[in-house]
């Protein structure tokens, strides 16, 4: 018989469980497989009810993210060769409700996604005659590696601040606003400081660095928080020290 | 399809879930040892202000065995917190030279330097 | 939301840090170690020496302070991580042992 290896995956059907529980799959194993291969395999051949999101299977998309014998990892990026003579716990991202089975809830994350302006905000309005923003590679290279969060939210489900304060802004938002605010071209650090500097936002970190290690693109967010922490009390000086400061 | 999202409870005892955590935990209760000796050198203070006797006393008692267990106690801590502390400054003080970032290890060098320096004044000054 | 007055709290917590990961291993080198087996003596006059100096009085005050501040702050946070609530008790005991010890260490340095 060909080598096998077994999944244990927590299962959750809202209509039918009180709560999730886990079920065992034994899949075959192949070298090359990922843990995403495997849950395809049980979903084509042994249970077609199983359910969870992917999509481009190459680390891209950002949507098949879950809790990999306890570590969030994309299932996509997780070989059944780093859990060869083992058994393969996989459960929804931590953090998260449960939608069903491995899918979670997202709509907190895209809230506050959508809270820190993550957009450009450009320092002065100019007519389009006048031409395009011009940007040097040393200032890109400030905030770039910001730039590659795939908003998988593996850092969400690391972070145990967000799990002790659901309101917690977050790393890959403050991460993101980060982004915008070293960005040359923008303006918009003052407008984005009333959610990034509040009290649920970077505040709530404790710089556990869990994100950072977590994270598959090497986005750094818990860099990008202390980051923010140390402008944010820069300005909260001058605030103090100015008359008719933010405030 | 009715939706019934389902909501699960972090445990109190979240931290001993992962060794990352713990280790955390661990840094975290640094301040705990860092507190505690300053409150003994406030201590000292005041008794240094009161006088020879009383800072001889003082003295006498951080060498007794139970002041030397408990100051090498913090010392482990405080080492620990030094160590830790220093790991992570290039996170938060990134710099910059010629468009490049410096490297991490060269902050964290810095700072090692930066230690040694501090505690060879401190011995010197102390009468080493 | 609003932008918050943590830096209050975050700026002594991050300064006391750094100032105890320089000097406080260092200083229980010296009172935990070197003293106790007699390499080192701490002779009242010496000490009471830099005590007197204007320049030793801030040096002093800002070595006991600021990591007193810094573990205030942390002691706190991680009550927080250990599920024991920021409530008022936890607040008060946290930044109240720091103020104390502050005041305390600022008054004896005054009398000397
Ligand atoms: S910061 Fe990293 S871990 Fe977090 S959502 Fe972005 S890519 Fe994922
Ligand atoms: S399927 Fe797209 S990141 Fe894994």
């Amino acid at each position: 018989m060909s080598e096998t290896i077994t999944l244990e995956v927590l299962r959750y059907h809202p209509e039918t469980d009180s709560e999730p529980h886990f079920r065992s799959y034994t899949v075959p194993y192949k070298d090359e497989w990922v843990v995403l291969d495997a849950l395809n395999h049980i979903k084509d051949n042994l249970d077609a009810t199983l359910s969870y999101r992917w999509s481009c299977h190459m680390a891209v998309c950002g949507s098949c993210g879950m809790m990999i014998n306890n570590e969030p990892k994309l299932s996509c990026h997780a070989f059944l060769r780093d859990y060869r003579g083992g058994v393969i716990r996989v459960e929804p991202l931590d953090h998260f409700p449960i939608e069903r089975d491995l899918v979670i809830v997202m709509d907190s994350f895209m809230d506050k996604l959508s809270g820190v302006k993550p957009y450009l905000i450009p320092k002065e309005d100019r007519p389009l005659a006048e031409g395009e923003y011009l940007q040097s590679p040393a200032e890109l290279n400030t905030f770039h590696r910001y730039t590659q969060c795939i908003n998988c939210v593996l850092c969400y489900a690391a972070c145990p601040q967000i799990g002790l304060n659901e309101d917690f802004v977050g790393p890959a938002a403050l991460a993101l606003a980060h982004r915008y605010n070293l960005d040359s071209r923008d303006g918009g650090r003052d407008a984005r400081a009333e959610v990034v500097a509040s009290n649920e936002g970077v505040w709530e970190c404790t710089f556990v660095g869990a994100c950072s290690q977590v994270c598959p693109k090497q986005v750094d967010p818990a860099a990008a928080i202390q980051q923010i922490k140390i402008s944010a009390s820069v300005d909260w000086l001058k605030n103090l020290l100015t008359p008719g400061g933010y405030r | 399809m009715s939706r019934r999202p389902y909501v699960r409870k972090v445990e109190r005892s979240w931290w001993l879930r992962r060794p990352r955590y713990v280790l955390y935990m661990i840094r975290e209760l640094t301040s705990l040892f860092v507190g505690l000796y300053c409150a003994l050198l406030v201590v000292g203070l005041v008794r240094l202000a009161q006088g020879p006797a009383p800072w001889d006393g003082f003295v006498a008692a951080f060498s007794s065995p139970l002041g030397v267990a408990v100051q090498l106690l913090c010392l482990v801590f405080a080492i620990y917190h030094s160590v830790t502390w220093f790991a992570l400054t290039p996170k938060a003080m990134p710099l910059m030279m010629k468009g490049e970032p410096v490297p991490g290890a060269v902050i964290v060098g810095a700072h090692y330097v930066a230690w040694a320096a501090v505690s060879a004044i401190v011995l010197i000054g102390a009468g080493v | 939301m609003a932008r918050s007055n943590k830096p209050i709290l975050w700026l002594p917590f991050a300064g006391g840090g750094l100032v105890a990961a320089l000097i406080m291993p260092v200083l229980i080198l010296i009172t935990g170690v070197l003293v106790p087996l007699g390499v080192l003596h701490l002779h009242y006059e010496t000490i009471a020496a830099v005590a007197h100096n204007p320049v030793g009085k801030l040096v002093l005050l800002g070595a006991l302070a600021l990591p007193a501040w810094h573990a205030a702050h942390r002691l706190r946070m991680t009550a927080h991580d250990l599920g024991l609530g920021g409530g008022i008790f936890v607040k008060a005991g946290c930044y109240g042992t720091a103020g104390l010890l502050t005041f305390t260490a600022a008054l004896a340095l005054i009398l000397i």
